[in-house]
């Protein structure tokens, strides 16, 4: 193998991705409790851990413009490059949604939750497995796992729906609990943007495996759809 | 349509006595545009680039089967007067080949020979100018070309061919012997030269095909070291998404 230095440091940056990952879906998964559980705590330990999932993503930007620079990669090395730049963007923006969540339950103070919490730790729930997947699928450049997965964003804005109209139906039973609502739907809000992203990813992967850009679906056409029957 | 192609190869072949050393190529040059010619050592590329303006000519038992068109005519037909296509035809080589003369004999000698009849300081000056070395050389134009550095002799040897105005200009590894800087500016040169003539580029820099050229042509030998064109597309499609496993491998650094 003739660039095997190459290869290997473009090795090293798949790891760094996995563990940007990883800290995203960890940031996910452990706000949705935290909220579930009215942990405060918790909370405030995502929102500084968000700092490290944002220095990871820095830290890879960089090596990757260390690459690009030094190793004039072209085509195939070329587009993983530029598509792992645009992933790890994602990735850093889904810690955020994570951050969002730490931070509305930190707001809500003393405040119960308006309703115990079922849906929003399922989207949670799918929205890092999906996660999960696509990056497998973003190492292997898996064409046909990278080409499923958007599918399963349909059962996550189906929730997002439920939980949307749910809020309603309270609000209008009760005006006074529209602040506590308002959190919560927030709170659907940002796991539905998860696998939005999610499915940004897979788009990425495709274009890095076959060359071609193809957009899969926008959910939020479909949302916005569901509002103006 | 006539003249859409600023020369057109149709199964171009050259041989060395019973060697096929290039096979079947048939590339279609578009006018006003860069064409850089990639590929590994010994696929063809310089022979290729020869057989363009009729250099191989000169080498002992070569001969060409297959059509090259320049403007519909196939300048390896009997009647053509080899000396005529290479007027049309210049080429710019590897290392700089200045003459033993004046700069500005470097430039005269050519047109004179070709029968100019204008002024010649004016021809000077513009080839010169178009060749980005008339400042440098204005206050020196009686000097030995021999006292220019690698990149102004590149630069003169262009203007040389420039002044006998061809159509295309041949260019065989031009900055490989020159210095970043030297080479940086041969390609600029080579942009602004695009606007006047149609160049084709053979390069072992894969930066510079990327950077330089707006067409590439990918040669490769096959399994009887014939070499031929693999692929054949813009540089931006070349250096991003091949269509060719083969030139993926090349242009990756993972062959060659």
């Amino acid at each position: 193998m003739i660039r095997k230095t190459f290869e290997s440091e473009i090795q090293q940056v798949k790891d760094e991705v996995i563990l940007l990952g990883s800290m995203v879906e960890h940031a996910i998964l452990g706000s949705v409790e935290a909220l579930k559980k009215r942990d405060i705590a918790a909370s405030e330990k995502i929102m500084a851990e968000d700092k490290e999932i944002n220095k990871k993503r820095f830290a890879i930007e960089n090596q990757l413009m260390i690459l690009i620079a030094t190793q004039q990669p072209m085509a195939h090395d070329l587009r993983l490059l530029a598509s792992t730049m645009e992933i790890i963007s994602e990735l850093e923006r889904m810690g955020d949604y994570a951050k969002g969540i730490a931070n509305i339950n930190i707001r809500m103070g003393e405040e119960a939750l308006l309703k115990p919490l079922i849906d929003i730790p399922r989207m949670a729930q799918i929205g890092t497995s999906m996660l999960h997947r696509a990056l497998s699928a973003f190492i292997n450049e898996d064409v046909e796992v990278a080409k499923s997965i958007p599918v399963e964003d349909d059962e996550v804005d189906a929730l997002y729906n439920q939980i949307y109209r749910e809020l309603m139906l309270i609000i209008i039973q009760d005006p006074k609990s529209i602040e506590r609502a308002n959190w919560l739907l927030w709170v659907a809000h940002n796991l539905e943007r998860v696998a939005d992203r999610v499915t940004n990813i897979c788009e990425r992967t495709i274009f890095i495996a076959t060359g071609s850009f193809s957009e899969i679906k926008s959910s939020d056409d479909e949302f916005w759809k569901g509002q103006h029957r | 349509m006539e003249n859409k192609y600023a020369i057109e190869s149709n199964n171009l072949s050259i041989h060395y006595g019973s060697y096929t050393a290039v096979k079947d190529v048939s590339v279609k040059i578009q006018p006003q545009k860069i064409t850089a010619i990639i590929g590994p050592s010994g696929c063809g590329k310089s022979t290729l680039l020869r057989a363009l303006n009729r250099m191989n000519d000169f080498v002992p038992g070569c001969h060409v089967t297959g059509e090259l068109l320049l403007q519909g005519q196939n300048l390896y037909g009997n009647q053509i007067d080899p000396v005529e296509v290479r007027r049309k035809i210049g080429m710019v080589f590897q290392k700089p080949n200045p003459f033993p003369k004046s700069i500005y004999e470097n430039i005269a000698w050519g047109a004179r020979i070709n029968g100019f009849k204008g002024k010649m300081d004016e021809l000077v000056e513009q080839s010169l100018r178009s060749a980005a070395l008339w400042d440098e050389v204005k206050d020196k134009l009686q000097e030995s070309a021999y006292a220019l550095s690698g990149g102004q002799q590149q630069r003169l040897c262009i203007a040389r061919t420039i002044a006998i105005q061809p159509e295309i200009i041949l260019m065989d590894e031009p900055a490989s012997a020159l210095d970043p800087i030297s080479t940086l500016r041969i390609e600029e040169l080579m942009q602004e030269l695009k606007k006047n003539y149609t160049i084709i580029i053979v390069t072992h820099n894969m930066q510079q095909a990327a950077r330089a050229s707006d067409f590439t042509a990918m040669m490769m030998i096959d399994d009887n070291r014939a070499g031929g064109v693999i692929e054949f597309d813009e540089t931006k499609k070349i250096f991003t998404r091949p269509s060719d496993k083969r030139t993926e491998d090349y242009v990756t650094g993972r062959f060659g």
